[in-house]
């Protein structure tokens, strides 16, 4: 993955996909609920629009807005908030991972349980991927 | 019965081609997309298996009353980001195979193992 | 229901012909491409057994992400050709073996899309039913993984998170001198 100024239709057609892309990836990430989508799908889609960049306008470039030493840490975040929902269930009263404590009503605890975990899932496996990605092409050069 | 189990049978065809890419190819990362293959053609098995005749997606809606069985797609859901790790990991440590070996041809690395083993210590 | 069973009967001829040319084919490159086409055509196939979100994970994780992974490495290991060497009997007899077994195992199995089976009698219809009480949430396949078997998919955070550490320690060190040249 050379560093060379790639042509100008690909450059344009990249500035023009990778903002709808970053779009879909948060439509994907929290209408998980009420189609197909969820925050697996949305983390790597978001991570594919990265790597799309990346691959266009060169890792330097991109790593201006993402740094790794910023996303290093975005990898844990999401895990901690995953677990982080399930401990919080424990001190509101429930079991680990026991939404219906977390509000008022069993399922409005239900819909905020599922929004944060799929929230963190979705920072991590986005984060993994781009993480991998950076690896991978520091190592090639 | 032939149409009752065309699906598991082409599913066992492509299980063997990818288990026949893994076990006859000696390019490393030939193998690796022959585990690829063979893994999902096992998540192809699975979904079939759960599929309802005259049902639909697992997505509730007023005007369905039967649905697919949803309990094997969350099953394959996570197998399939799970592969992706595996993937993952087996490319790094191919890479540092190549950097290593200098080459990722299986029969190559071996005879290199040998000649070192013949000669001496190798870590 | 026919054009469903012609769909299928095209999306799975389609498959086997594109394993088998992956098979034959020596070029890496090439064979990063026909993987990527496999699991589109896979995706498609799962549309049509009517697995929504298991194809969506499909097409972006096999078709998109594997790739470029697969072109990371052949970056980093160049497009060498893979060349055959030994015999082909003993993987030959090896396949012909299994597959007869596994063949002679999908006998006893119900048949495709069966509504009777044994698969869709004793837990699904529970969750299928209760889920629209029980959570509230539309769509089943997130409830069950995010609610009902929300420790699971905990176990499978992790697994992605250690594949990164994995990938972070082999890869993320100092690049190690190699033997022949530099690039």
């Amino acid at each position: 993955m050379m560093n060379k100024k790639r042509g100008l239709i690909l450059r344009e057609v990249c500035n023009l996909i990778v903002p709808a892309v970053l779009l879909y990836a948060l439509y994907v990430q929290f209408h998980g609920d009420y189609g197909p989508g969820g925050g697996f799908q949305a983390g790597v889609i978001f991570a594919a629009a990265v790597i799309l960049y990346a691959l266009v306008h060169g890792r330097e470039q991109v790593e201006k807005v993402f740094p790794p030493n910023v996303i290093r840490y975005f990898v844990s975040i999401g895990l901690l908030l995953y677990a982080g929902v399930g401990v919080v269930s424990i001190f509101m009263g429930g079991n680990f991972l026991d939404y219906n404590v977390l509000a008022h009503d069993a399922l409005h605890g239900q819909h905020l349980g599922i929004l944060l975990i799929e929230l963190g899932v979705g920072i991590t496996v986005a984060a993994v991927m781009i993480i991998i990605f950076y690896v991978l092409d520091k190592f090639s050069e | 019965m032939f149409a009752d189990f065309y699906n598991y049978w082409v599913v066992i065809i492509l299980m063997m081609l990818g288990f026949y890419i893994v076990i006859s190819d000696s390019n490393l990362i030939k193998k690796m997309i022959g585990l690829s293959i063979f893994q999902t053609s096992v998540f192809i098995l699975f979904i079939s298996m759960s599929k309802v005749d005259g049902g639909t997606a697992p997505i509730l809606a007023e005007k369905f009353t039967t649905y697919s069985n949803p309990l094997p797609h969350v099953l394959i859901l996570t197998a399939i980001v799970v592969g992706v790790a595996t993937t993952a990991l087996g490319l790094a440590i191919i890479a540092r195979i190549h950097a290593a070996y200098g080459t990722i041809d299986e029969d190559i690395i071996h005879a290199l193992d040998d000649d070192d083993d013949s000669h001496g210590d190798e870590d | 229901m026919d054009i469903q069973i012609i769909v299928d009967l095209c999306l799975l001829t389609l498959l086997t012909v594109t394993a088998v040319i992956l098979l034959r084919v020596q070029n890496l490159l090439a064979a990063v491409l026909l993987s990527g086409i496999y699991s589109l055509l896979t995706a498609g196939l799962f549309v049509t057994l009517d697995a929504v979100d298991v194809a969506f994970t499909e097409a972006s994780v096999g078709a998109g992400l594997t790739t470029v992974l697969l072109l990371g490495a052949l970056a980093i290991t160049g497009r060498e050709q893979s060349v055959k060497r030994h015999s082909r009997i003993l993987p030959i007899a090896v396949i012909t073996i299994t597959a007869a077994a596994l063949i002679y195992g999908t006998l006893d199995m119900p048949k495709f899309a069966d509504p009777n089976a044994p698969i869709h009698t004793h837990v699904a219809p529970r969750y299928i039913e209760q889920s629209g009480e029980e959570i509230g949430v539309p769509n089943i396949v997130t409830s069950v993984l995010a609610s009902y078997r929300g420790y699971d998919t905990l176990g499978e955070v992790t697994v992605v998170f250690t594949a990164a550490i994995g990938v972070m320690l082999l890869l993320g060190g100092r690049k190690l001198k190699n033997k022949d040249n530099d690039e």
